[in-house]
C-alpha cells in the first residue's frame, strides 16, 4: 500500500517539477502519468506489485475525487442558467462530431486492412 | 453550542466526512438502479453536498477545508491512470496507424467544435475554455481547464455529462453511422466519453472495452496539446 503511494506521489512530484521547469502546457499529473507508464513498460513488474493494487483501488473510486470540484458548481448556477443554450449545444455537437470522425476514420482503415 | 458549530465549519473532518458519506450514498443508488449510466455517483454526491451546505449554511470555501484533502488526491489518481494504459498497451501495435490518425483528429475536432459552438452562441472565454477539454477523462479535463483559464467546477460536470451521453446514446449513434468494427466502436466511444463510455463499451464486448480504455488514455494526453493548439489557431 505505502510503496504504491510512494510511486504515485513520486511520479506526480517529478511531473509537476518538469511541467514547471520546462513551462509545458501539459498538467504536471499528466506528465507523471506518462512517466509511470514508461516506467511500467520498462520494468514489467508482476501483477501483484503494490503500485498496481493501489492504483486499481484509487481508480475504482475515481469519481470520489471529483466531488469537491463538482460541488463548486452551485456557485455558478446563474451562469449555467443564463448560458444553457451554448452549454448544452456545445457538449452535444462537439461530442457527436468527434464520435463520428473517430468512428469513421478507424472504420476506413480497418475496412482496407480487412480487404487486403 | 456555538463553539461546536464553529468547529464543524472550520475543521477538515466535516467536509471530509460529508464527501465520503455523499459518495457512499451515490454508489448505493447506482447499484440500486442496476448500474444505470444516468445514476453517476459523482452527480448524486455533488447534489447531496450542495444540499447539505445550503441546509447547514456552510460556505463552499469552508467545506473545501476538508474537501481539498480529497481534491488533492485527484493528481495521484491521474498518475494511476498509467496502470490501465500499461495493461492495454499491447493493443497499440495492432492498430497503430489508425489510432495515430483518428485520436488526434478526434481530439482536435472535439476541442475546436466545443470552443466555436460556445463562442457562436455567446459564451465568453472562460466558458469556451471550460468546454474545450471535456472529452478528456475528468481529472485531466479539470487540470487542463485550470491551466487554460476555464472553470474547473463546471468542467467536472460537463465531462460527466459527455460521458453519460456516450453510455446512453453512443452505441446507437455508432450503429446509425454504420461503424460496426468492435475496435472502431471502442476507440470512438473512449475518445468522446472517457471512463463512463468505456464501462458501457466493456458491457457490449471485451475488445470494444479494451480499445475504449486505450482511447480514453490517449485522448486525454492528446487533449492536453490540442487545447493550447486550437486556442492559438482560433484565438
Amino acid at each position: 500500500m505505502l510503496n504504491g503511494l510512494v510511486w504515485l506521489l513520486g511520479c506526480q512530484l517529478v511531473g509537476e517539477l518538469v511541467a514547471r521547469t520546462l513551462d509545458l502546457p501539459v498538467p504536471g499529473p499528466v506528465i507523471g502519468m506518462v512517466l509511470l507508464f514508461v516506467t511500467l513498460q520498462g520494468l514489467q513488474l508482476p501483477e501483484t506489485a503494490d503500485v498496481f493494487t493501489v492504483s486499481d483501488k484509487m481508480l475504482r473510486h475515481l469519481q470520489l475525487f471529483f466531488i469537491p470540484a463538482g460541488a463548486g458548481i452551485f456557485g455558478y448556477l446563474s451562469l449555467v442558467e443564463s448560458h444553457a443554450l451554448p452549454i448544452i449545444t456545445g457538449i452535444v455537437v462537439s461530442w457527436m462530431a468527434a464520435l463520428i470522425v473517430v468512428g469513421w476514420i478507424v472504420s476506413a482503415f480497418t475496412a482496407r486492412m480487412g480487404a487486403r | 453550542m456555538n463553539e461546536a458549530l464553529d468547529y464543524l465549519r472550520t475543521s477538515p473532518v466535516a467536509g471530509l466526512l460529508l464527501t465520503l458519506v455523499a459518495y457512499r450514498i451515490g454508489v448505493r443508488i447506482r447499484r440500486a438502479t442496476g448500474n444505470h449510466p444516468l445514476a453517476q455517483p459523482v452527480l448524486i454526491a455533488v447534489a447531496l453536498v450542495g444540499l447539505a451546505l445550503w441546509a447547514l449554511r456552510i460556505d463552499y470555501d469552508d467545506y473545501m477545508i476538508g474537501g481539498s484533502l480529497i481534491h488533492f488526491l485527484l493528481g495521484s489518481a491521474t498518475v494511476a491512470l498509467a496502470v490501465p494504459l500499461h495493461r492495454q498497451a499491447h493493443h497499440l501495435k495492432e492498430l497503430f496507424v489508425p489510432m495515430a490518425v483518428a485520436i488526434p483528429v478526434g481530439a482536435f475536432v472535439s476541442v475546436s467544435f466545443g470552443i466555436l459552438v460556445v463562442r457562436m452562441l455567446g459564451g465568453d472565454h472562460a466558458l469556451q475554455m471550460t468546454m474545450a477539454p471535456k472529452s478528456a477523462t475528468t481529472p485531466i479535463a479539470i487540470a487542463i481547464a485550470e491551466s487554460a483559464g476555464g472553470i474547473p467546477s463546471l468542467v467536472a460536470v460537463f465531462t460527466i455529462v459527455a460521458g453519460m451521453l456516450g453510455a446512453v446514446a453512443g452505441p446507437t449513434v455508432l450503429t446509425l453511422i454504420r461503424v460496426r468494427d468492435r475496435r472502431a466502436r471502442g476507440l470512438a466511444l473512449g475518445s468522446v466519453s472517457h471512463g463512463i463510455g468505456t464501462s458501457r463499451a466493456l458491457h457490449e464486448d471485451a475488445t470494444e472495452g479494451a480499445f475504449a480504455g486505450l482511447s480514453m488514455g490517449l485522448t486525454a494526453l492528446v487533449t492536453c496539446l490540442a487545447v493550447p493548439l486550437v486556442v492559438h489557431l482560433v484565438g
